[in-house]
């Protein structure tokens, strides 16, 4: 069975689990869950940049706290903000932010880039965290779940925490195909490129800055979907969200399920937060314990969980054979 | 008198202290092959890397095509139509042979922010690679990792990704450099046929391959032209002779 069969099955596997889930699962699972899948999205936005651009950021969680804070700025104290309002104006928002700051900081590279993606982020983290307006370090509140109400119509109501799963898990799915398709395309082999030889892309003719710069507006952009369900989901934001902290936990989720793979962060996603729970009820060092784990991954899995897995498979292919 | 396709003006490039290409005035023709040839260190690449972009020039200019480039970004400089080689192997080790070329060819799409369709259903952007990959001698290692090529095939490679580009100007530094005897030989007829459509600005130290490709040499020393002509002024030459004494002999070439 090739690898990429393989790929295909764990991945219809997976769906078909997450979407049965729900009938079995309690409530507090399918949050959780929930939670999960947000935070996947997040950390495959973040391995288009650094897994397959080579753009190691540490400020990714500007984009995802910005568009959670645009849907807490926008939703009104007294009624449900509508979905198509507010979600277009936080992606726009996300989009926006990170055209500005990605144009400033991808004229750098290396430990620079790494150094003024994480500046920007704190400096963005102060501004709101130092600013009445958005509620300062007391963040704000969405009291109400948008509403997907569109002419009377409404299709699925985001208070009901089962129809928010779904809709969380569609969009996960969603972004997969989609990040997918765009590096198969020929945008995709450019910042491949980019990435393993940055040089002979600009003597073969590409103007590599344009091309890292719409990568980052798109992994923002994804960022920022992903933090306005985050908002949606816990009606409450903070700044926290921004801070280098958040972009830190989406990295390890990235180096976790092995980056570069774009199934691999979303693996990363899931174990992390698991793992989370589960040593929590095991210990009070718990973080001791989850740092230790990652650690344990990192040095003696190099390509991450998802690399882990494709070895077990290509073992027990060859036991077959 | 053949069309010019090249100049450039009283080119220097220094390094701090180090004048590393100075004053260097030349032209390039389609149809005929200028060889620049030199000892070790007298600033031939730099004087490729200045043409390409890679480095831009400290004083003088460089015109092309009627329009002045000094200082163009190398992307620019590409898209123009001039294509480069390098002396050490640039290539993408983790790609396959033909996904090289394939990247090559695709920089000559109007542009790449396609994001939907698949890059390898492009057809003009395929018969393109597939045909850099023929003419450089690797048809038969399309499908293979680029880091698993043997050194003499990665040289082909690194034609052939500059083939792939379409380039109306070639600039190749040393492309017969690790080369075997064969491969060598088939290189030099390839180049041989791509003069006719071509203006071309070879820099190589085989100089049996040198006197039987180029027209027009020139012969640098410490960043200086020591002298540039044909290859009989060239091999008749005493300043010439006296600059490769004892390292090389140029006159059996
Ligand atoms: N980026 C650089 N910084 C500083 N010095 C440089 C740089 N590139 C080249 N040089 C120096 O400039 C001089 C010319 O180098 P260049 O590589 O152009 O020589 P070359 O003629 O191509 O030699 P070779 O035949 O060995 O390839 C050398 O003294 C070299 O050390
Ligand atoms: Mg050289």
């Amino acid at each position: 069975m090739p690898a990429s069969r393989a790929l295909t099955i764990a991945l219809f596997v997976g769906l078909v689990a997450l979407a049965l889930f729900p009938l079995f699962g309690d409530k507090y699972y399918i949050q959780l869950l929930t939670k999960i899948m947000i935070m996947a999205i997040f950390a495959m936005s973040l391995d288009l940049l650094v897994g397959y651009t080579g753009l190691v950021s540490l400020g990714h969680a500007a984009f995802f706290g910005l568009a959670g804070y645009v849907l807490a700025m926008m939703a009104p104290q007294d009624a449900a903000a509508s979905l198509w309002i507010t979600l277009p104006a936080a992606l726009g928002g996300a989009a926006l932010a990170a055209l500005i700051i990605g144009f400033l900081v991808l004229r750098t590279s290396g430990i620079y880039f790494i150094m003024v993606t994480l500046a920007f982020a704190q400096m963005l983290f102060f501004f709101i965290h130092d600013s009445k307006y958005f509620g300062g370090s007391d963040g704000a509140y969405v009291y109400f779940r948008p509403t997907a109400a569109l002419t009377g119509v409404q299709l699925f109501d985001l208070e009901n925490f089962n129809h928010f799963y779904y809709v969380v898990l569609a969009l996960m799915a969603g972004v997969y195909v989609l990040l997918q398709v765009i590096l198969r395309s020929p945008f995709g082999a450019v910042i491949v490129g980019i990435r393993t030889n940055e040089h002979r892309m600009r003597s073969l003719g590409y103007p590599t800055f344009r091309y890292k710069l719409v990568c980052f507006v798109i992994g923002g952009t994804v960022a920022g979907l992903a933090g306005y369900f985050n908002a949606a989901q816990f009606g409450f934001v903070n700044p926290e969200l921004l801070s280098w902290h958040q972009s830190g936990i989406a990295l390890m989720m990235v180096l976790l399920g092995g980056m570069g793979t774009l199934f691999g962060p979303v693996l990363g996603a899931f174990a992390m937060i698991l793992l989370e729970q589960l040593f929590q009820g095991l210990t009070e060092h718990w973080l001791l314990v989850m740092g230790g784990f990652i650690i344990a991954v990192v040095l003696f899995l190099p390509h991450g969980l998802y690399g882990l897995a494709a070895q077990l498979g290509r073992k027990r292919e060859a036991e077959n054979d | 008198m053949t069309d010019t396709v090249l100049q450039t003006h009283e080119l220097s490039k220094r390094f701090g202290g180090l004048a590393a290409v100075s004053n260097v005035s030349l032209e390039l023709n389609v149809g005929r092959i200028h060889a620049v040839i030199g000892p070790n260190g007298a600033g031939k690449s730099t004087l490729i890397n200045m043409l390409s972009g890679d480095l831009s020039p400290t004083s003088g200019r460089i015109v092309y095509r009627g329009g002045e480039i000094t200082g163009f970004s190398a992307d620019r400089i590409s898209r123009l139509g001039i294509g480069r080689s390098y002396q050490k192997t640039n290539i993408f080790l983790g790609f396959t042979a033909y996904e090289n070329c394939r990247l090559a060819a695709q920089s000559r799409l109007p542009s790449s922010m396609r994001f939907f369709r698949r890059a390898t259903t492009y057809h003009r952007v395929r018969d393109a690679a597939e045909k850099a990959l023929a003419q450089a001698g690797l048809e038969n290692r399309a499908g293979t990792l680029a880091s698993a090529l043997s050194h003499g095939e990665q040289r082909q490679l690194e034609i052939a990704m500059c083939l792939a580009t379409s380039p109306k100007l070639l600039l190749l530094d040393e492309p017969l450099a690790g080369m075997g005897a064969e491969e060598s030989a088939r290189m030099v007829e390839l180049l041989k046929s791509l003069a006719a459509g071509h203006a071309m600005l070879l820099v190589e130290h085989d100089m049996d391959a040198v006197f039987t490709l180029a027209e027009v040499l020139t012969v640098m020393v410490n960043g200086c032209v020591l002298e540039s002509g044909t290859p009989e002024q060239i091999r008749a030459s005493p300043a010439v002779r006296e600059a490769y004494l004892g390292t090389e002999d140029l006159a059996h070439g």
